[in-house]
This record gives C-alpha cells, structure tokens and sequence, in this order.
C-alpha cells in the first residue's frame, strides 16, 4: 500500500511501486488531467508537482512518492493567476500539453514571481508543445507574474 | 436514411429531457451548398447545428473536429452572428456521425482536413443561423399578432413595436413549431462578431485538465492494450509465445491483430511490462530491405529520367539545350512524423448489436465505417464519439484508419470495453509519414537575369495512390498533392515543365500537416531565391517582378518586407530571408532573420508573417494558427526526419526526433490584410514558407546553401567548406 496526498487529500493506491505516478493519477485516482505525452521525461506533458517542485510524474515510480505530497492541474485553483493569464494571452490549442505547461509556469513563479525570459527558457525548456504556443505561453507568464513588459505584442 | 432520423431524434429527446422543450434546428436547407459537386446527401441531407434551450442556452453543433485550430469557437461565431443571439450563451457540441454532418465538398464524408472548415462551412451555419432567427422572429409577431417586418432579433432577443420584448428561451417551443424558411435572408449592416478576436469557448476546459481527449476516455470494467508491431513494415507475426507476459500482475490477455501482438491488460503500465516480455518470432518480408540512403539512391536515379507532366509551358527543355548557363540543382526532404503531442489512440466498446468507438477522428465516416467493418457490424451500428483531439496535422484522418482498426480488432478479440494507446515510440515507428521527396530542377535566365526557363521533376511515393481516394484523387496518373505548389506556381516563367515520379514502397505516407505544400515551397522558394542572387538581384525585389499579376501574393509580401524591416541594416552575423506561398486559399509571406550559434547551428531571431486569407472569422485565431503553422514548419526546417535502416525507423521519442523548444522559438509577428476576398484556410498555409524564409536567411547570413532539409549544423559547415 503507498500513501501519498493528491491535492491536500490523503490517498492509498495498491500497486507495483514501480507503476509511474503518472498512470496511477489518471487510472487509479481518475485525474486524467495529467497527459502522456512521451514516457521518457522528454516532453512535460505529465507535470506534477512533488512537495512543491515540478517533476515528470511519466518517469517517478509511484513507490517515490510515499508519503510525499503531490499536485495536478485539478489542484490548482480555477482564480490561480496563471491559469486566469493563460486565458487572457488565449494560449491554448490543442491544449494537450498545457496542464504541464502550467505545473511548470506555476512552480517557476512560486521560485521566481518576475521571471525574465531566461528564466522562461530554462523553466520551460522541457514542455513540448506541438502546437507552437510558446510566444503566448511567454507572455502569459509575464503576464502571471505582474510583468509590466508584457501587454500585448511579442516580446522582441 | 433511417440514421438521420435516429440521430436527430436522440439529439432532440436529449434536449428536452434536458432542458424540458427547446428549438432544434433541423432545418432542411435545399439551397445551402456551395459546391455543385457535392451532390446526394451531401448537398440535400437535413441540417442540425443548432438547439436553443428554454434556458435560453444556444448550443452549436460542431461537425468539424477540435485539434487546436479553434474550430469550437469559429464555427459557432458563423452561425451566431446570423442568429443574432447572446454570444454569452453560447457552447458547442461536437456533432455525431450522420451525413447532415458530411463535409459540404469532399463528397459524403464527415471529415475535417484541408484547411476547409470555416470556408466549407461559412455559408451552411450562416444560413443556419439566419434561418433559426427568421423562425424565432416569426414566433414574436405571432405571439403579438404583429408583422414580423416590425420585429427583430437582437442578441437573443426579439423586439416588436411598442418596447415589446421576448428572449430566445421563451420563445424557444413556438418557434419550434415556425415554418422554416425557404429563403433565409443574411443580416446585412455590420457584423457584431465576425471580425472580432472573441476567446475560444473551449480554453476554460483546457487549462483546467476537464477536456476530454481520446486517451483520457474511459468506461466500467475497461481494459488497456499495447499492441507490439512488426519492426518493419509489412512485416507479419509469425509466431509468438505470451506465458512471460501473462504472468505479470494486471496483464488479462494476449491476442494477435493484424498490426501485431496486443497485450491487454488492466492498465496502462502492467501492459507496457507484459510486452517487454514477449516473445515474437516476425516474418520481417521485403519490408526489412528498405533503407532511406538506398531510396535516395534510387529517387536519385529516376529524377534523371521523364517522368509524368504535370504542367508544360512553353518548352523548357529545349530552351535549357540553347542556355549559355544552366542551373542544375537537386533538392530533398525527409519523410517526417507528425507527432502529435497525444499519441494515438482509440477506445471501442463492442457489445452484440451495436459498437461504441470514442476517439480523436479528423475522418469519422471512413473510421466509423472501417471499425463496422472489422467488428461485422452495420455502420449504423456504430456509433463514433469524438473526443478532443491533441493535435491531428492530418495524422488524425488516416486513410487506412489504423488506429481505428487495431482497437476494433482487439474489443472484438476480448468482447470487454478496450482502450488501446500508443507508446510515443509506437506511435513514431507505426508509419504514415510526410513523404519523403527529391526533386531535380534545371533553369536558365534571360539577358535580365530574369528565369527564362525551368524544368522541374519531382519524386516521390503518392499519399494516394493504393487508396481508396485513389479514382477520385489521382487524375491521369498524377497525385496533385504531389505537386501541389509547384505545379501552379503563381511565378511568370515563359517555359515551365514540372514532372512526377510517384515510385511505391512499403513506408505508408499520409498527408502531413499543408501536404504536399510542405516540401515544394522550400524547393521553389529556395531555388528561386537562388536564381535571384545568381541574377545579382534583391530576391525580395526579384519576386515582386515576377508576380505583378498575382496582387494577392504581392500584397503578402510586400507587407512582410516592410514590416520586417527587408533592406535595413542588421546585427554582423545575421541574414534576412523571405518567401511567399499560395496554399488552401490563403497568401502567406514570412521573413526570418537568423544566425549561426556558437556550435553552428541556426538560431532563428524573429519571423515576420503576413497572410491573406480573405474575409476573416476570428483575427486571434488566425494569428494563433499563423504561429502555429510556423512552429510546426520550424522543427521539420531545423530538426525533423524519419530515417529507415533495414527496415527499422531509427527514430523513436523526443530525444530523436527533436521539436522546437521555448527557449528555440523566436518571436513571431503576424499580420493580417484586411480582405473582402472568399475565405481561405488558416491551419496549415501557415507552415510552408518558413522552411525556405529560414534557408534563404541562412544564405543571406553566411552564404550557405542548404538544398536538404533538416538545416542541421553539419550540414551546414560542409555547405559552408564547399564554399
Ligand atoms: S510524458 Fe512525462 S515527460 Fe513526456
Ligand atoms: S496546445 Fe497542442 S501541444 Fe500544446
């Protein structure tokens, strides 16, 4: 049996401890919010946070995160302002990779609450996304965290 | 026919069980059809895009797929504007299959694909819309005994002579029962949200983890499959042995399928483990001799000789034997994956009459009917759920469906609801590839250093020949995605000649995110660029001339010459490129300006994009797929390639198949021309110019000539040691 919190909740999942966390949130605890994208570490898709530092969950044995407290996308509050940042920069397509693009936004402007864009890149640097919203991912981070460079237009 | 029925009714009692009455509009629409060709149901079948709730909730039923390119939101805004309802109100839904669903001029399909869906469907749910208001107004003037000519419609409400006033909702059950019109009339005036960057009614939904993608689909007692494929293609099982496997904890079965070995399990992960232990002994066949240098080899060979024409003007050839100079230049891509961030999938759920298949579809009659097939069930009998796709590109509307087939393959095997997920390396390796091409072009110039002739042949497999689009698609011999872009090119060359080889080999290709656009703008963009400099001219000033008479693809490019600043002096290093295409009914010009990093590899400061694709539904959304369309075309410029050896892909994750990255992507400006013109598409003209914008910047930055694609920094020192 391993014990770990999802989301300030306490839960009890009996598997094999080298089950990736990632298949045990989507199957085992129905938080499919968290995405496979590569199961190599490689894309970010699957982003949680692990007492509080952003991890692939894809490639953490689920044995790891005994007694450790994780989150997902459906633990972040609906006012976060970064989600509130993703909406008004409209960054989404797809929108496949974007819960892992905002466990990564998150955790940096816990760590950095005026990141620059250097910061970006290396925070950011392991989220795919296919769909190229990278411009608009940057701005809505500038955005979250109250960056007065940001207001429309691409940073240059 | 009897489907039609079915469906609309389900779609009705779903309404008032629901909402207790409402207006569905099923409106038979007789005259909304914009291609003659597509005749038959097609053109004449019923109409149900639109339920209005007396909740005074407007829900528009989407027939198009959601991959990215906003369709969730620029659909509804069509038929919204003429509807004249609150835009506040409004959700979506995507559409079942039924053939009031088919695509308006790809014959009677439901698909989404070609850059097609707001321009295929403006006028359809414009029509829609109107014809829904002209029912709801019809409803106010009788509830008030007055002429409808003295009410109308205004953001869901209907207003009459004497400040009288009902809502949408409330008037919803009588308008129910309006007669509908023959002849609907579009507003005229303004338009109050067409035009307008709106934000997409489906973003809440994606941030939040709730959108529902085919891999996130699930159902009581569901099993999941992995399913272990030949190595090679064409390869077959030959024999296999499951104890090892079955003895993981969680692994239920193991069954063969026509793609391979499928091992079933009750999750993803125990089924992952239970394959890496089994055992397969493969009948590799031909497949295993196919290696790309060998094709190239061969692609090599047969771009010396004729092939068949697929445009001739004047005789370039003859011209080419008199030239003093002669340009003689072979250009190449690889085949490409699409890589769509969520790996195919596909959950079917078979139960004895009927057949649930819940997916991320671009193709859902031919899915759906190739799922009834494998299951032997009547296509009726299934019904295909689209969920969420993330990210298609065209990957998602797969003429042999084979994602589709192998999940029916495995429920009917285990008669239990199964969802069957790719690995990203099963996904990379499974094939349907961008093609690889190779094109061999000859040219020569006139005394004003203009091109006089060019003699073009280009090689490489057809995405359709083999299919069953193959008698509608390849006309007289020639697959026009294969040479789509080239062979109309818009340049005023006096002798022209463009050629295809279309040799077949065991690799499936599949259109590839702008198709056969993706290889042909960098060929003519790049060598023309290279004409330009042989000229001594300004490729910027020398595509000018050459398209006077095209003041569409001058206007693009003319804007992103001046916005990007062409001609001004910049950083020592860093060189400026452009090119300019015609794709899906859109103009696109791009500027890029890069430089060589300290290892030598492009780094990309900026693009510059200026599109024109006539009238425009949402600005934000074109913008959005602009630099989507550019991101995408910057991985294959700078890193894509699928590459076999013995058979064997060689690429298989991220890690070899590398995307562009945040800290890679430069910034991207976008442009729109403001046009009265008939829509084009926006989501994949996008990508075809940057490859070569990115390769004629190169040129201009260190005077490397890249011919191949990917630009990566070995290829571009050997340019640079050839001088
Ligand atoms: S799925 Fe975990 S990093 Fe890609
Ligand atoms: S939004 Fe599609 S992969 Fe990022």
């Amino acid at each position: 049996m391993i014990i770990f919190q999802v989301n300030g909740k306490e839960r009890r999942v009996d598997v094999s401890p080298d089950t990736p966390l990632l298949w045990v949130l989507r199957e085992n605890l129905g938080l499919s919010g968290s995405k496979f994208g590569c199961g190599e570490g490689l894309c970010g898709a699957c982003t949680v946070h692990i007492d509080g530092i952003p991890e692939r969950s894809c490639v953490t044995p689920v044995g790891d995160v005994q007694g450790k407290k994780v989150v997902t996308i459906e633990g972040i509050p609906e006012n976060h302002p970064v989600k509130k940042a993703w909406l008004v920069q409209e960054v989404s397509q797809c929108g496949y990779c974007q819960p892992g693009q905002i466990m990564s936004a998150v955790a940096l402007l816990k760590k950095k609450p005026k990141p620059n864009d250097a910061d970006i890149d290396s925070a950011m640097s392991g989220n795919l996304c296919r769909c190229g919203t990278y411009g608009r991912i940057r701005r809505a981070i500038h955005a979250a965290g109250g960056n007065a460079a940001v207001k429309g237009g691409d940073k240059s | 026919m009897s489907e039609v029925t079915r469906m609309s009714r389900r779609q009705f009692m779903k309404t008032s069980a629901l909402a207790g009455g409402g207006l569905l509009l099923a409106c038979h629409l007789p005259f909304g059809i914009l291609d003659a060709a597509a005749t038959g149901e097609a053109g004449f079948a019923p109409n149900a895009f639109l339920r209005i709730g007396p909740d005074e909730s407007v829900t528009v039923i989407v027939n198009k797929s959601e991959m990215g390119q906003g369709v969730y939101t620029s659909l509804p805004m069509l038929l919204a504007e003429e509807l004249c309802c609150d835009w506040k109100r409004v959700t979506f839904q995507a559409s079942p299959v039924a053939p009031e669903y088919n695509h308006t001029q790809f014959g009677p399909i439901m698909v989404t694909g070609g850059s097609t869906s707001v321009r295929s469907e403006w006028e359809r749910l414009s029509l829609a819309g109107a014809a829904a208001r002209e029912m709801l107004v019809a409803a106010a003037a009788q509830e008030w005994n007055v002429d409808p000519g003295s009410c109308r419609a205004k953001n869901g409400n209907v207003f009459g002579p004497g400040g009288k006033q009902l809502s949408f909702g409330k008037l919803a059950a009588k308008a129910a029962k309006m007669r509908l019109p023959k002849n609907p009339q579009l507003k005229s005036g303004a338009k109050i949200l067409l035009g307008k960057p709106l934000h997409r009614l489906d973003s809440p939904t994606k941030i939040n983890g709730t959108a529902v993608f085919g891999i996130d689909v699930t159902a009581p007692g569901m099993l999941t499959a992995v399913i272990t494929r030949p190595p090679v293609f064409g390869g077959k099982v030959k024999s296999f042995d499951a104890v090892k496997a079955l003895a993981v904890p969680g692994v239920k079965q193991v069954v063969a399928v026509d793609a391979g070995v499928a091992v079933v399990a009750d999750g993803f992960w125990p089924a992952q483990k239970g394959r890496e232990l089994l055992e397969i002994v493969w009948d590799e066949g031909e497949g295993a001799t196919v290696s790309t240098p060998a094709m190239r080899e061969e692609y090599a060979r047969l771009s010396a000789t004729p092939g068949m024409v697929a445009r001739k003007d004047g005789d370039a050839a003859a011209v080419l034997s008199q030239a003093k100079q002669r340009f003689e230049v072979e250009y190449e891509v690889p085949y490409l994956a699409h890589a769509t961030m969520e790996p195919l999938n596909c959950f079917v759920d078979l139960k004895q009459e009927s057949c649930q298949v819940r997916t991320g579809s671009q193709f859902q009659t031919v899915d759906r009917n190739a799922a009834a097939r494998v299951v032997g069930l009547k296509p009726e009998q299934v019904i295909l759920e689209t969920t969420f796709l993330g990210g298609g590109f065209g990957r998602r509307a797969c003429t042999g469906s084979d994602f589709v087939i192998e999940a029916s393959q495995v429920a009917k095997a285990v008669r239990q609801p199964v969802k069957v997920i790719r690995s990203r390396e099963d996904d990379m390796r499974a094939g349907y590839y961008r093609p690889m091409w190779y094109d061999r072009i000859a040219a020569c110039l006139d005394d004003k250093g203009m091109p006089l002739a060019w003699h073009h042949r280009i090689v490489g497999q057809s995405i359709i020949a083999g299919t069953p689009f193959e008698s509608g698609m390849v006309k007289g011999g020639i697959d026009d995605t294969s040479v789509e872009g080239a062979a109309n090119t818009p340049y005023a060359i006096p002798n022209l000649q463009v050629e295809l080889h279309s040799p077949r080999n065991p690799v499936p290709v599949l259109w590839w995110r702008s198709v056969g656009h993706s290889h042909t703008a960098f060929v003519m963009e790049s060598f023309l660029d290279e004409l330009a400099h042989a000229a001594g001219k300004d490729p910027y000033q020398y595509r000018r001339k050459l398209l006077a008479k095209h003041p569409r693809t001058l206007k693009v490019l003319e804007t992103a010459a001046k916005k990007a600043g062409w001609g001004k002096p910049l950083p020592a290093g860093h060189g400026m490129g452009i090119a300019v295409h015609e794709s899906f009914g859109s103009f696109i010009a791009q500027v890029a300006q890069v430089s060589l990093d300290a290892k030598g590899n492009i780094k990309v400061h900026r693009v510059v994009c200026a599109v024109d694709c006539g009238r425009i539904v949402n600005p934000d959304t074109i913008k959005a797929q602009m630099e989507s369309g550019i991101t995408f075309g910057l991985s294959a410029a700078l890193y894509g390639a699928i590459t076999l050896k013995n058979g064997r892909v060689e690429q298989g994750n991220f890690d070899t198949y590398p995307l562009v990255r945040m800290q890679s992507m430069p910034p991207v400006e976008v442009h729109i021309i403001a046009s009265s013109e008939p829509p084009g598409g926006v989501g994949e003209p996008g990508v075809p110019p940057i490859a070569p914008a990115v390769a004629n910047a190169l040129f201009a930055a260190t005077g490397a000539r890249l011919r191949s694609l990917p630009m990566t920094a070995d290829k571009i020192k050997s340019a640079l040691n050839k001088g």
